[in-house]
Formats: structure tokens, C-alpha cells, sequence
């Protein structure tokens, strides 16, 4: 956001107001600055789109985005909750057991059961919520490293996941409450509502905000930036949806991956719960000096992530109508982990968004996608996406050091 | 409560861990407007002390008056209550948020209306309050949003220090407040101490650094091995009379002179200087 100088008077005790002279070139820094490792991600995007598009003209067809939007999904709602633990500076390396446990969960009881769609999906929620609380208590009360207590729930989770499905190993999903979730398209009109809809609610968001700090005498009045973030949002939204209409309309699924998205972002950057997950993130110590309640916010976190994790392995039962002994598996968990680094959360802690939930499944999918398109084996996909990752983690390293360079300076 | 009595008095404070005396009958006092150097080598017991004051170790025995009236200080809690604020060395700060957010840490300020169920941070009005303190302080910072991790040593000590008056204390403890900072940061620093005294607030400033002492300091009280050795009125005292009851070496008579022509001030630390 915008920032506030403050009157500098150095050894007098008067502090005359002034108010900088702000010249073209801050102006672009400003609105640059604050999302800079989002910018060089959404570079590196139009590159990646770039370099498949030459090589296989269906890449960047509406067909082709929709598809690829389908795929992240899963991955990217289990980012999301990955993000919280990042901002601790923790690992939790049992989400991908706990998507397939989650979305056992929901089918057993739909299907063996006969459960209520709704009930069988919050009872899976609720699955995730309750493993991620435990292990976050775990974790926080004795002091042993997310990394071990969630790789032990790793193991015991795959193992509960072969238990909860039986001897038949595979089953199928056919109540159609569920598989929706993945595969209902809207109509073209319900399309350009729902952009609609986005975009007056993100102006008046962006409108309430600015008149707020302007007259609270609070930054420049100077609306330019405002209008800036909004004419990129309401062109991304409408772009998206015109891509979508071309071809099966807006998935239910993207909805919802974004609903979630915006909800956490908006939790980890506006509530005080989230400003205490940056904090202790930052300094645990700090933040026990501060009053803040830590192993509460941390057990917190690992219930969110958890969730998320059981929330992803709903939707990939929905998507592909089955959970079997493979659900959660291979190497869900750890593109799920990449995505949001790739996209600027950093491994240590203390800095990230959402966003780089969503911006880095986008990147990962993008990836995977064109390589399919391409028909490049899988061996091929791996080693180029691990590649990624690693330059994603070095340009940000370089950024950081710089930065942190010129703040000192 | 007498416009002369102190703000904050102890007497006879004694804290054992085991068989070490870590402070051994300690009379100790700030008042309004006043800043107090606490000096005193390596074990002489002035983070005891302090820890005291703070409520982190409680004293064995000793009594403890705050604006006149006798208080127990037994956890952190009850010196913040009462008004007595401090800043530990490592400052405490959480180098990824801003300036903003580092002052209002586990206060926040929630916004009204629908904010209040997910307990929404009203960023409007703490930048707004951030502001006015930090510039009532004269405190020099590129600007309320910046990292504090991008801060220089003498501007994070500074915003240590006003997010400790945001609770708004009479009583401000400082440890070490200039260690490892350079000559103008010092100055920043020191400034800032200046203007904590103009506000009428007590300061305890625990320091090494006796030009720093001499250069802000009303009083100068030295403990030495767990006891009070000297309590000298700034301007009337050298600094070889202060490091002589540091180390306890040399001509230690003209400490006890000095000691004895403030008696009428302070009356309760020429006792303890006698004894030493």
C-alpha cells in the first residue's frame, strides 16, 4: 500500500509537516513495489505461455486455458493452506496424505453410507481440520519440528487412507452434489454477471479504503495508483471470463478455488489473527513479548492447513469421479509446497501472500500442461519443473539480498 | 503523593539464585522527570534488577512502592499495569512487518462494524496514532511503513522504545539502549532519552557506556556485586569516582564523599554505599 512519511525533524524538538514531492518515477515504484515478486511471477507466466504457444498453437486456446484452470485447482487450494505454514516458517509435509484421507472420507460416507452429499463434505473438512489441529498441537506443545511430527502424519494418513477405503482400493463418486463441484460450467450470462459482480465489489473495496485514508490525512491523495490496480483487475477478470465463455462457460471449481484465495488473503492481511501468523513468522519471541498467544496461532495455522489439504482432496475426487489408494499421492504434496515459493512466499517465514497460492499453481500447471501438449514423458517434467523451482528460489534470494542492501544503505 | 517523593522506590531488595547473592539489600529509586544510569561491571546484578522491577524474577525480600503506595511485582503483567515499561536489548521486534505494525504488536487496533467478527485491524487508525507518537518523539524514520529489517540500529531501538510508551507508562527501563550503535545513532538515541525525561517520564537506562551515562543522566547509581556502591548526582561526580565503585579498586573514599554530601537527596543509596 501506499506509505506515509513521517515528519522528520532530526535533534529539534519541532516537527514541521511536509509533504514529499511525489515525481512520476515514485509513482511507478509505488505501485510496483508492493507487488514485485508477483510482477517477475506473472513475467515469467507470459514467458512459460510464450515459449508453449510456439511450439503447440492449441496452448493458450480457450479449450486448453479452461482445462489447465481445472487441473490447478486442487493443487491450489491445498497451496492456500500451505501458505500459512510458510508464513510461520514451518513445513507441513502431510497435506497430500490428508487430501486423499479427506477425500476417502467424503466417499466412504457418501457412497458406503449413503451420508448426505453436504455432510459427507464438511464431515471431510472436518477430518483435515482435526488432523491439522492435532498436529499443530503436537508440534507447538512439545516442541518437536513440524517437519517430523507432519511426516509421521504423512505415513499414518497414507496408511488410514488404505483403511478407510478397504479391500476394493477405488471408488467411485457418482452423487452428483459432488461431482459438480468440478464439472458444472456457467452460462455465458451467469459468466459476465459474476465478472460484474467481481469487479464493482473490488472498486468499492479499493474506493471505501482510499476515501478512508484520505481523510484521515493519511498518504497522497493522488488517486492514480487506485485506479491502476483497478483497470488491471477489472481487465484480468473480464479476460478471464471471455476466455472461459469461449469455451464451456466458468467453472464452478475456479469459484471456488478463487472464493478461497480472496477469504484467506483477506484473513492473513487485514485480521488480527493474520497479523499475528506474520509476527510470529518474523519473531517468535517477538511475539510472545507482544502478548501474542503462539503455539494458539500456531495450531491455528496447521488446523488451516489441514483444512485446505481435505478442502483440495474434495475437489479431486469431484474432478476425477474416484478416490483410490493413489489419491494425495506422488508428487502432490511437494508441487503444492513449490507453487507458493515459486510465486515469492519465502521458505523462513514472515513473508508472502496468498496470492503466490494461486500464481504458483499457475506456473506449476502451466508447466505441466504444455509439457503434456508437448507429449514429453514424464521424467522430462519433473527435472524442468524442479529446475523452475530452483531458479524461482535463486531470483529471490538475489532480490532479497538487494533489497535488503538498499534498505540499509 | 509529594511532589518530591519518588515514582518508583525499592528498599532493601534481595534476590538469591542459590547460593549467589544476585542483589543483597538494594535501595534503588527514579522519579518523574528524572533519568537514573544503572552501571555497574559484568554480575553486578543490574539486569536482576530490572528483571525485578519488570516482574520476570521476583525479589526475596524488599519492598516495593510505586507512587508512594506498596505494590508486588510478581509477573510481567503487573509492572505493565502499573506503568512500568521495558526494553530489553533485543528489542523484541519482528523485522518482516512494518514500523506501524511493530508498534501496535499484540495491541492492535480492531475496526468497528462488520470488521469486528473477523477482527479486522484498523490500519487507518494505527498509522494515524504510529504517526503522531513518532513525531511527537522527533524520532527520525524513512516512514511509518517501512520494514523495521531495512531500519538502522538506532531507529529500531527508537521504535522499540515508543512502542513501549504506547501502553503509556510512567516508569521506561532501557537496557543497553546504545550498544553496537555508532556515533549518531548514539546521538538519535540519547535524544530520544532527553525527550522520555521531558514528557516527565522516570527513565533507567542500564548502560556500559559511562560517556553515554554522563551525557544523559540525572543520576548515576552503581551496583557492584550484587550491592549498591555509589549513587552520585551527575554533574557533581567524575567519571574516575564512578569506575572506582564499578571496580571497587582504588581510592574509594572519594565515592563515599561524594556519597555522603547527597545524603540529603539520597539519603537511601549513601547507606548502601557506606556499607560497600
Amino acid at each position: 500500500m501506499s506509505t506515509t512519511p513521517v515528519p522528520t525533524a532530526p535533534q529539534s524538538g519541532d516537527d514541521t509537516e511536509e509533504k514529499p514531492k511525489l515525481d512520476v518515477r515514485q509513482q511507478i515504484r509505488r505501485i510496483v513495489q508492493g507487488d514485485l515478486s508477483s510482477v517477475r511471477v506473472i513475467l515469467g507466466l507470459v514467458v512459460i505461455a510464450l515459449i508453449f504457444q510456439v511450439q503447440e498453437s492449441r496452448f493458450l486456446s480457450a479449450q486448453n486455458l479452461t482445462n489447465l484452470m481445472l487441473q490447478i485447482t486442487t493443487i491450489g487450494l491445498i497451496s492456500v493452506g500451505i501458505v500459512y505454514v510458510l508464513l510461520l516458517g514451518e513445513i507441513d509435509l502431510s497435506v497430500g496424505a490428508v487430501s486423499g484421507l479427506g477425500g476417502a472420507v467424503m466417499v466412504v460416507l457418501n457412497v458406503k453410507h449413503g451420508w448426505n452429499p453436504y455432510l459427507a463434505i464438511a464431515a471431510a473438512v472436518a477430518t483435515g481440520a482435526a488432523i491439522g489441529c492435532a498436529q499443530g498441537f503436537l508440534f507447538s506443545r512439545f516442541v518437536v519440528p513440524s517437519f517430523v511430527v507432519t511426516l509421521a502424519g504423512l505415513l499414518t494418513w497414507q496408511g488410514a487412507l488404505l483403511q478407510v477405503l478397504g479391500q476394493t482400493g477405488s471408488l467411485n463418486v457418482t452423487d452428483p452434489k459432488i461431482t459438480g463441484l468440478a464439472n458444472i460450467f456457467y452460462s455465458n450470462t451467469t459468466g459476465w454477471i459474476i465478472a460484474v459482480v467481481c469487479i464493482v465489489a473490488y472498486g468499492l473495496v479499493l474506493g471505501i479504503g482510499y476515501r478512508r485514508r484520505v481523510a484521515a490525512g493519511l498518504g497522497d491523495s493522488n488517486p492514480l495508483p487506485q485506479i491502476f490496480r483497478f483497470v488491471v483487475i477489472a481487465a484480468i477478470v473480464i479476460g478471464a471470463v471471455a476466455i472461459f465463455n469461449a469455451s464451456r462457460g466458468v467453472p464452478l471449481a475456479v469459484l471456488i478455488l478463487l472464493g478461497f484465495v480472496i477469504g484467506m488473503e483477506y484473513v492473513v492481511q487485514t485480521t488480527t489473527f493474520g497479523r499475528h501468523v506474520f509476527a510470529v513468522g518474523g519473531s517468535d519471541e517477538a511475539a510472545r513479548r507482544a502478548g501474542i498467544r503462539v503455539n494458539g496461532v500456531r495450531v491455528a495455522v496447521f488446523t488451516i492447513s489441514g483444512s485446505m489439504a481435505a478442502v483440495g482432496g474434495v475437489m479431486a475426487a469431484s474432478r476425477l469421479f474416484a478416490v483410490n489408494q493413489n489419491s494425495g499421492g506422488n508428487e502432490l504434496l511437494l508441487l503444492a509446497i513449490a507453487g507458493p515459493v515459486i510465486a515469492g512466499t519465502s521458505l523462513f517465514g514472515g513473508r508472502g501472500s496468498v496470492w503466490t497460492a494461486l500464481l504458483g499453481a499457475l506456473v506449476i500447471g502451466s508447466i505441466s500442461n504444455g509439457m503434456d501438449l508437448l507429449g514429453l514423458a514424464s521424467p522430462i517434467k519433473y527435472m524442468v519443473t524442479g529446475g523452475v523451482l530452483l531458479l524461482a528460489v535463486l531470483v529471490d534470494a538475489v532480490a532479497k539480498q538487494q533489497r535488503q542492501t538498499r534498505g540499509r544503505a | 503523593m509529594s511532589p518530591d517523593q519518588p515514582l518508583l522506590q525499592l528498599e532493601g531488595i534481595s534476590k538469591h539464585f542459590g547460593p549467589v547473592h544476585a542483589l543483597d539489600r538494594v535501595d534503588f529509586a527514579v522519579s518523574a522527570g528524572e533519568v537514573v544510569g544503572l552501571v555497574g561491571d559484568n554480575g553486578a546484578g543490574k539486569s536482576t534488577l530490572v528483571k525485578v522491577i519488570a516482574g520476570i524474577n521476583s525479589a526475596d525480600s524488599g519492598t516495593i512502592r510505586y507512587e508512594g503506595e506498596e505494590v508486588s511485582i510478581h509477573k510481567p503483567q503487573d509492572a505493565t499495569n502499573l506503568g512500568i515499561a521495558t526494553v530489553y536489548q533485543d528489542l523484541a521486534l519482528c523485522d518482516n512487518l512494518d514500523v506501524v505494525a511493530n508498534l501496535f504488536l499484540g495491541s492492535e487496533e480492531r475496526l468497528g462494524g462488520p470488521g469486528v467478527l473477523t477482527r479486522q485491524l484498523d490500519e487507518v487508525d494505527m498509522e494515524n496514532r504510529a504517526g503522531d507518537l513518532l513525531s511527537n518523539l522527533a524520532v527520525t524514520i524513512p516512514s511509518l511503513r517501512s520494514e523495521v529489517g531495512t531500519l538502522s540500529g538506532g531507529q529500531r531501538q527508537q521504535v522499540a522504545v515508543a512502542r513501549s510508551l504506547l501502553g503509556e507508562p510512567k516508569v521506561v527501563m532501557l537496557d543497553e539502549p546504545t550498544a553496537a550503535l555508532g556515533v549518531p545513532q548514539t546521538k538519535q538515541v540519547l535524544g530520544l532519552i532527553k525527550r522520555l525525561r521531558e514528557r516527565g517520564l522516570g527513565v533507567v537506562v542500564i548502560s556500559h557506556n559511562l560517556v553515554d551515562v554522563f551525557e544523559v543522566c540525572d543520576r548515576i547509581f552503581v551496583l557492584r556485586l550484587g550491592r549498591a556502591s555509589g549513587d552520585f548526582a551527575a554533574t557533581e561526580v567524575t567519571e574516575e569516582h564512578v569506575v572506582a565503585a564499578i571496580t571497587g579498586l582504588g581510592n574509594n573514599a572519594g565515592a563515599r564523599a561524594e556519597v555522603a554530601e547527597e545524603k540529603a537527596e539520597a539519603a537511601d543509596g549513601g547507606a548502601e554505599g557506606e556499607k560497600a
